[in-house]
């Protein structure tokens, strides 16, 4: 494997911290949208010109500083990292321009607070995807957890106060507690803490410290959610929704399964945890979140949070895949992060465009509403076949190698929990959708005829829902830079 | 001129401040000046012996001329370089800080005011700079007699504070000065060198154990080490913020310094991690003054008593650390010295400002000050995250050595209490925050956009806080070289690893 | 027993010094009135001050001053050998001018802020004081 020198991954994380100084000087809004445009373009540039050299084979590197001895602040992408990396910064484009509509369609404060710490949060995510050690990714982790806070907190109002407690309890808490302790054992373990092929940690130490720090790295980052740390997810959904569709779908969860991924793979290693039987360990804890969320989801009226436990179930299939430690399965994993991404998004957005267009928030409320609002229903019909994994989108694809994976670990247990749990998507999507379409609205309905949300909000909602059905046809380059990531891992 | 720093060190300030006393009296306006020139010197001398104590690894600067041992030496070596240019850079940063607040709450008395302050980080950098045991006594008194003056400016009851705070310095200082006394019985020497020269044929005496301990009381007396402590959340409450924000990154940390020297330089690494047998029971202690130091701050029921006790479980750190007996744990209690400084300066500025501002430090007067003062309350916010270890500041990689030492001692207490410290100051740290960001309700949130007038704390005030809050950041990226070229010379290779 | 009298006989300056230790840590600790406390902050330092002073006297020695005349004599002696037994040792007398100088400089702070605490509380009794503080 070729390794190319190149400042581009920092670069990449830095473009949106510069842009903040820019944004806070700038006199008109639509100079502060400009500028977050020209940042986000910019930064999937940047991400989109290495991505030829990752497929060839090669990987880039970049150190920072050696802050401490066998662990610096430093940057390699490799096809995971640039798999996370492609799909954050495309979204935030998309995102973005959903923000204006958002924003200004409600008349929002503080907007450029808003765009700033959106533009650092995104930072941090690209700093995650391009970590070349756990000490990088601690720290873009933590950088993240602190620029999502007035994010999340936006509204500023007694009920943001405490959804916001309940976040950095969580996430603050989980990363002090449990991360922080892991990550310096193995360091004093094996005296690095660079992201190896098959992690580390293999022959330092006894099976239960093992077993330990596990548990610790799984349940430490709590940004992916799995039970019993998930209660933050649903808090944080009082923030604006383009925050809870980037943020909570795309960037900070899986910048949590990212983390795992990462762990469980460079620094754990496949290898240590199936000889240890730690695999089963994993895949207990993410199948229990799978089942128990997608059961709460079906009892939500309010329609983010049965977003938000959609995504904790979904989010759990990307750990289980890994857990499952056979190839097939691993690439499905890494595959859902991609798909799952553009799906979670369009229905998020969806759902703020209606609350923008009719102020509705609860799924009670929503009967009918396909005569009004056709575009943004039938994007939300897509976007919740790709949850649920049917073609013709790309959440097939993944559940498809899942699937497999299950079948190749011979883990018929596994393969149950995941089909159960498609049904269960099933079952609370589908209802939405009908009654969205086939039933009349009730009340003093007046047929106002077709009235979308601003155009802002519904082209961005129609473009990802456009992008997840082509992901079915042409999952590329997600599809070969997972597969290029599982062939690393396994060797061949 | 270079090979006179470590006098020039001392005696510049020691004569500005003799100028500063007769020049208030004549003309006031000048006392300011003259402490700026004093201080500048002072830091750049601190600085040119840093970068040349890397060079030539020790510097000892005979006064008057005299041989040691029968003449006072001083002694620069990579620690003392360290603590200097923490020293004289707080000091001088914090002096133009509180500029504009000293001349606000008193313009009658700032030519004392100024005298006290320079003869303050005179005491300071003799204390790091001597080579003799005594001389370090005395200049204890200084820094001490000079902090109880200026303590005693303050408000209300700043007086019975500082009295409570003289009892106790004064006990600490006594003890301190029979330690050394029953040192030279023993050994007939106060140079430090020569005195650990001396040593090991004594190790097993008991009257050099007895003056390890004793001394060791009266140092943990003078750095508020729990139990010990009680004097010194009154005596930085009530203290004015300018004199609160000198006092507390420097006086503590300085008495970890004299701590490390007596451990280290004059009773030699092997006596006291071999011979004295206290290191468990010293770690143990650290950590419950970790732990009761996060939960008194949870009591607290205003900003500047809460952040009092914050320093108290800080010192924990440093003592608990040092006591490790290991590499990384020296290195984590030395690195820390220097970053807690630069963190206690950064918050205790702000809240400083905030002061200047509002007139009052209860939690209740940061409503809404995220809008009001934006500048100072990222400075606090940057120390916050410092506080609670959060990279690329400083204090994630200070706690990072220190949770290393304890892994690798096998002391897991002092791992758990770290963490538990680091959460606590997340509940400390946020709880501020929270009421700066979000009361009060309703005040313009909502529609809209914001018409509320920003009522920042003045320039002099605000770029001094922004560069700590920068030179956390720096420091923390910088932690390898610092490390590597500063610490790591210093920590003795008895200690292993 | 006799062993025990013999080292009280022998050390019986350590032993004073420790009383008055004693004395007066007892009087910071224990006693309410400040200027009270103050006095055993004097005792204490007097009492260090008393220790260094007792290890340098030496027995049948004498004060350590060199007699030498002036012009050409006075450089004569240093030819000659001083025997350091015969001269009690100054350096703690001058290490104490110090501590006396600092013990003095600390009692006239100490007293002043008590005049603050006095004219602030009308009171130099430690638990009047604090009563005071918690009406407020």
């Amino acid at each position: 494997m070729d390794t190319i020198v190149s400042i581009r991954p920092l670069v990449a994380v830095l473009v949106s911290i510069c842009a903040v100084p820019l944004l806070i000087l700038s006199k008109r809004s639509n100079i502060r949208e400009t500028w977050t445009f020209a940042a986000a373009v910019a930064k999937f540039l940047i991400v989109l010109s290495m991505l030829p050299a990752i497929l060839n084979g090669s990987q880039i590197v970049y150190t920072l500083a050696e802050v401490v001895p066998g662990a610096a602040i430093k940057f390699r992408v490799d096809p995971l990292g640039m798999l996370f990396a492609l799909v954050a910064s495309s979204l935030w484009i998309i995102t973005s321009a959903y923000s204006i509509g958002y924003m200004r369609g409600l008349q929002e404060h503080s907007q450029t607070r808003y765009f700033c710490f959106f533009a650092l949060a995104l930072s941090a995510t690209i700093g995650v995807a391009f970590s070349a050690n756990l000490l990088t990714l601690y720290l873009f982790y933590e950088m993240l957890s602190l620029a999502t806070y007035p994010l999340v907190t936006h509204h500023q109002d007694e009920e943001a106060r405490a959804s916001g407690r309940k976040y950095l309890t969580y996430i603050l808490g989980t990363s002090i507690g449990l991360l922080l302790p892991a990550m310096l054992i193995s360091y004093n373990l094996a005296g690095t803490l660079e992201f190896a092929r098959q992690g580390f940690l293999a022959g330092t130490c006894s099976k239960g410290l093992v077993a330990m720090l596990l548990v610790f790295f799984i349940f430490g980052f709590a940004k992916a959610a799995v039970m019993p740390f998930h209660g933050w997810l649903p808090a944080a959904m009082v923030a604006p929704t383009p925050v809870s569709a980037l943020l909570h779908a795309v960037a900070v969860v899986k910048v949590g399964v990212f983390s795992i991924v990462r762990v469980l793979t460079g620094v754990l290693g496949t290898d240590l945890l199936s000889s240890l039987d730690l695999g089963l360990v994993i895949c207990i804890a993410a199948s229990f979140t799978i089942i128990v969320a997608s059961l709460i989801a079906l009892s939500q009226d309010n329609l983010k949070r049965l977003l938000a436990f959609s995504t904790i179930g979904q989010l759990s299939y990307i750990v289980l895949g890994v857990g499952l430690l056979s190839p097939k399965g691993m690439t499905g994993g890494i595959l859902h992060m991609a798909m799952h991404a553009f799906g979670k998004i369009t229905l998020f957005f969806c759902a703020g465009a209606i609350f923008v267009a009719t102020g509705k928030r609860n799924i009670s409320e929503m009967v009918g509403i396909g005569k009004r609002m056709p575009l943004t229903m039938a994007a939300f019909f897509i976007a919740s076949l790709s949850i649920i994994g049917l073609p013709p989108t790309g959440g097939f694809l993944s559940k498809w190698y899942l699937v497999l994976g299950s079948l190749e670990a011979h883990q018929t247990v596994i393969l149950v929990v995941l089909l159960t749990s498609s049904l269960l998507n099933a079952a609370y999507f589908m209802p939405i959708v009908y009654r969205a379409f086939f039933n009349p609205p009730d009340g003093n309905a007046q047929d106002t005829g077709i009235q979308e949300a601003p155009l802002f909000c519904v082209v961005p909602l129609t473009v990802t829902a456009l992008i997840s059905i082509l992901l079915f046809f042409y999952p590329q380059p997600f599809f070969r830079l997972a597969q290029m990531t599982v062939r690393a891992i396994t060797g061949g | 001129m270079s090979q006179h720093f470590p006098a020039l060190l001392v005696t510049v300030p020691l004569l500005s401040a003799l100028l500063i006393s007769i020049v208030g009296w004549l003309y006031k306006r000048l006392c300011f000046p003259i402490a700026v020139a004093a201080l500048s010197v002072t830091a750049y001398s601190s600085v040119g012996l840093l970068l040349s104590v890397m060079h030539e690894k020790e510097i000892l600067y005979r006064l008057g001329g005299w041989e040691p041992p029968w003449g006072i030496a001083y002694r620069v070596d990579h620690l003392s370089a360290l603590v200097l240019v923490v020293v004289s850079v707080v000091g001088l940063l914090n002096l133009i800080a509180t500029q504009k607040s000293i001349q606000e709450e008193f313009p009658e008395k700032t030519g004392a005011f100024y005298t006290l302050y320079v003869l303050l980080i005179t005491g300071l950098l003799g204390i790091v700079v001597t080579g003799d045991v005594f001389n370090l006594y005395v200049l204890l008194e200084i820094t001490a007699l000079t902090g109880y003056g200026l303590i005693a400016m303050g408000e209300e009851h700043a007086p019975l504070a500082s009295l409570n705070y003289v009892y106790m310095g004064t006990i600490g200082a006594c003890f301190y000065l029979l330690g050394i006394g029953y040192l030279y019985i023993s050994t007939g020497s106060l140079n430090m060198a020569d005195i650990a020269s001396i040593l090991p044929g004594l190790y097993d005496s008991r009257v050099v154990l007895a003056a390890f301990i004793i001394c060791m009381v009266g140092v943990c007396l003078k750095m508020a080490f729990f139990p010990l402590h009680t004097w010194l959340p009154n005596a930085y409450t009530y203290a004015p913020s300018a004199v609160s924000s000198l006092v507390a990154p420097l006086m503590t940390k300085v008495m970890i310094y004299v701590m490390l020297r007596l451990m280290l330089t004059v009773f030699t690494p092997v006596f006291t991690f071999s011979r004295v047998g206290l290191s468990d029971s010293m770690v143990w202690l650290a950590v419950i003054a970790i732990a009761m130091g996060a939960v008194l701050a949870l009591a607290a029921r205003d900003m500047k008593r809460m952040l009092t006790y914050v320093i108290v479980a800080e010192v924990g750190y440093m003592v608990g650390g040092a006591w490790l007996g290991n590499r990384a744990g020296m290195t984590g209690a030395i690195l820390h010295i220097a970053n807690d400084a630069l963190m206690t300066l950064c918050v205790f500025l702000a809240v400083g400002n905030i002061v200047y501002k509002v007139k009052g430090y209860a939690f209740k007067d940061l409503q809404g000050m995220f809008r009001k003062m934006p500048y100072t309350m990222s400075g606090l916010v940057a120390g916050a995250l410092s506080m609670v270890g959060v990279p690329p500041t400083c204090g994630f990689f200070s706690k990072w050595y220190l949770i290393s030492g304890g892994v690798q001692a096998g002391q897991y207490g002092f791992v758990a209490a770290l963490i538990f410290s680091s959460l606590i100051n997340v509940i400390l740290f946020f709880r501020i925050i929270e009421i700066g960001y979000y009361e009060p309700f309703g005040a313009d949130h909502g529609q809209g956009s914001s018409r509320v007038r920003t009522a920042e704390a003045p320039l002099t005030m605000v770029i001094p806080l922004l560069i700590v809050a920068g030179g956390l950041v720096m420091m923390g990226v910088y932690t390898g070289d610092i490390v590597a070229h500063v610490i790591a010379p210093v920590v003795p290779p008895a200690l292993g690893n | 027993m006799s062993n025990l009298l013999s080292s009280i006989v022998d050390n019986y300056n350590y032993l004073i010094y420790i009383i008055l230790m004693m004395i007066g840590l007892y009087a910071m600790i224990a006693k309410k009135n400040l200027v009270k406390k103050i006095v055993g902050m004097n005792v204490l330092q007097t009492a260090i001050i008393l220790f260094y002073v007792s290890i340098g006297a030496k027995k049948g020695a004498t004060i350590p001053i060199i007699q030498h005349g002036h012009g050409e004599g006075a450089h004569e002696m240093g030819a000659s050998v001083i025997k350091a037994a015969e001269y009690i040792n100054p350096l703690p007398h001058v290490l104490m001018l110090t501590a006396i100088v600092v013990a003095v400089a600390t009692l006239g702070v100490a007293l002043a802020l008590a005049i603050k605490v006095y004219d602030r509380y009308q009171t130099l009794e430690e638990d009047e004081i604090l009563a005071q503080i918690r009406e407020k």
